[in-house]
């Protein structure tokens, strides 16, 4: 059965979008849902030595089903290594092993900076969110992060109520000021557009619209007057190999990406 | 050989105390839900639980108000979404408030770690630049005095009680346990007592026939709990999987006061013991809960007389 690439969601073209941008990654951090998806098409295609990390502590992992967690058992069951948390933090991710992490947020700010801990205050929240998890240690440590988030006012924010990980601090070389092993964010995958931080002051700008967006739209979603790169290009549609592997292989089920 | 087999309403009977901090840990595997019903069923009152994903055992223990504080690293129902009654406590002290003290995942491995190995903190590489120290007045800083670089510091925890489910142990307690390791092992050397509960006792020989995969010494345990599915509706890798179908419900049952308190009567209160409540999952549940089988080859350590 073939898949026509035609009528793909928003979040096929993120997953797809994101796979594609860890062409030749060796290592990569995972989390449930699209960043899962997005590494397993990747190691299908673009990035087929890609090992896949779990904060849980598989290294290598292998999951014959979607896992529904990041602690799934069908992570264990056939991985490279499993180990316990203080090793996976110490001796893969703060030891420089990670190449590249994805992470999202309930808010982002221009420097890529993230929040999952709270909207309002902290002592009395409006809405109580996860907390870091390892998200703080993996932001700082892993060499680069991408995030994959979809755009909207709520979560592009001027602002961010609380600074659970770090991307770019206040900008320019704010990381290397502090110390950060890691080179920080790099890329934003969203719904619309792909976004990088490739300028002096390390912010947010838009470098790629998705077919069908126009700029107005992105920048009608995010919550500053975001900067767009010198030069714009389309992201290409996915092919119809990218999508057998989404709907047929990976996520038969359309748990991720309706 | 001492033989530590306790029950599970014993056990906790003994070694649970209200006021006391205790720290239920499993990385989304092996997390004793049976631990934590029974200490319900105790009406224990103002704990300190200790957890990195405080998880549905959480949600309910607090629903219950057996907790007055938490200490964690991530907050969510796995894969599924928010943890209702944690967050129903927080923002609103329904139906008891309550404090919290909050790190990232490293931060809380690490202090299990300073804690285990008796030393007064534990360095690691995070924190810096983000806002978590400014609401966690115990994450710190210390200079290196090689390099003069300053790194973050969270102090040693350790728990009065640590509860850890494991695959099998035998009647002392040496544990063995495989899949996602978590921090059981740093947890339970922390711990100023330690209650394992297992799928299976095994005899001592089955030990002693892979000692590399036992992680906790009898020498730390104080109780041991022969308690099957005692993780449920949790997994044990190689024994059951995961009930996703209960972590997708818990996220309706638990959005109401009313409604969480209605499941705890009939789930919780409503049975005397494990086995009553394993018989109201019924079997047919269980079995669905099955995985297909995938040993590991043996190895041979050799034989040295």
């Amino acid at each position: 059965m073939t898949i026509q690439a035609s009528g793909y969601t928003a979040s096929e073209m993120m997953i797809v979008a994101a796979a594609r941008a860890l062409v030749g990654v060796r290592t990569v951090f995972v989390g449930v849902g699209l960043p899962n998806i997005a590494c397993n098409l990747a190691r299908h295609t673009v990035a087929p030595d890609l090992q896949l990390i779990y904060e849980s502590g598989v290294y290598g992992a292998q999951p014959a089903r979607l896992p529904l967690s990041i602690g799934d058992p069908t992570l264990v069951t056939g991985a490279t290594s499993v180990i316990s948390m203080v090793d996976l933090f110490g001796l893969y991710l703060q030891r420089g092993l990670v190449d590249v992490a994805l992470l999202g947020g309930a808010q982002i700010d221009r420097y890529g900076n993230l929040n999952t801990t709270v909207i309002g205050s902290y002592e009395n929240p409006k809405v109580r969110l996860p907390g870091s998890g390892g998200a703080c240690e993996i932001a700082i440590n892993a060499n680069k992060v991408y995030m994959i988030m979809r755009l909207g006012n709520r979560s592009f924010v001027d602002k961010l109520d609380f600074l659970t990980s770090p991307g770019h601090l206040d900008g320019g070389d704010a990381r290397e000021r502090m110390g950060y092993p890691g080179q920080g964010p790099q890329l934003v995958i969203t719904d619309k557009a792909i976004l990088d931080f490739n300028n002096g002051e390390r912010e947010m700008q838009i470098t790629s619209l998705h077919p069908g967006v126009n700029l107005d739209d992105v920048k009608a979603n995010v919550g500053w007057d975001i900067r767009v790169a010198d030069r714009i290009g389309e992201t290409p549609a996915p092919s119809d190999e990218e999508m057998h592997l989404v709907r047929i292989e990976l996520d038969p089920q359309g748990m991720y990406r309706g | 050989m001492t033989n530590k087999q306790v029950s599970m309403q014993e056990a906790i009977a003994t070694y649970v105390r209200d006021g006391m901090s205790l720290a239920i840990e499993g990385f989304t595997a092996f997390i004793c839900f049976a631990a934590g019903h029974e200490i319900i069923r105790q009406q224990r009152k103002d704990l300190t639980l200790i957890r990195m994903t405080p998880d549905l055992i959480y949600d309910q223990m607090i629903a219950a108000c057996v907790a007055s504080k938490l200490v964690f690293s991530y907050l969510g129902n796995p894969g599924v979404g928010s943890l209702h009654c944690i967050r129903r406590a927080l923002e609103k002290s329904i139906p008891c408030p309550l404090e919290i003290e909050e790190y990232s995942h490293y931060g809380m491995v690490g202090r299990y770690m300073a804690g285990a190995m008796r030393m007064p903190f534990f360095p690691l590489r995070s924190y810096v630049g983000t806002d978590m120290p400014k609401v966690n007045p115990d994450i710190r800083w210390v200079d290196s005095p090689y390099t003069g670089e300053t790194i973050a510091i969270v102090p040693p925890l350790n728990p009065d009680v640590a509860i850890i489910h494991v695959q099998r142990a035998d009647a002392e307690g040496n544990s063995q346990l495989w899949g996602l390791l978590g921090c059981q092992k740093e947890v339970a050397f922390a711990a100023s007592k330690v209650i394992v509960v297992v799928e299976e006792i095994v005899d001592e020989s089955v030990i002693r026939a892979d000692p590399n995969r036992t992680l906790i010494p009898g020498l730390i345990v104080d109780a041991v709990v022969h308690e099957p599915y005692g993780a449920h509706p949790s997994y044990v890798q190689g024994y059951y999987d995961r009930d996703n179908d209960f972590y997708l419900s818990w996220d309706e049952v638990s959005r109401e006061q009313d409604k969480t308190e209605a499941w705890l009567n009939e789930w919780v209160y409503g049975v005397k013991s494990r086995t009553e409540y394993l018989d109201k999952v019924g079997e047919t549940k269980l079995r669905t809960l099955n995985p297909g089988t995938a040993p590991a080859p043996s190895i041979d350590y050799g034989a040295y007389a």
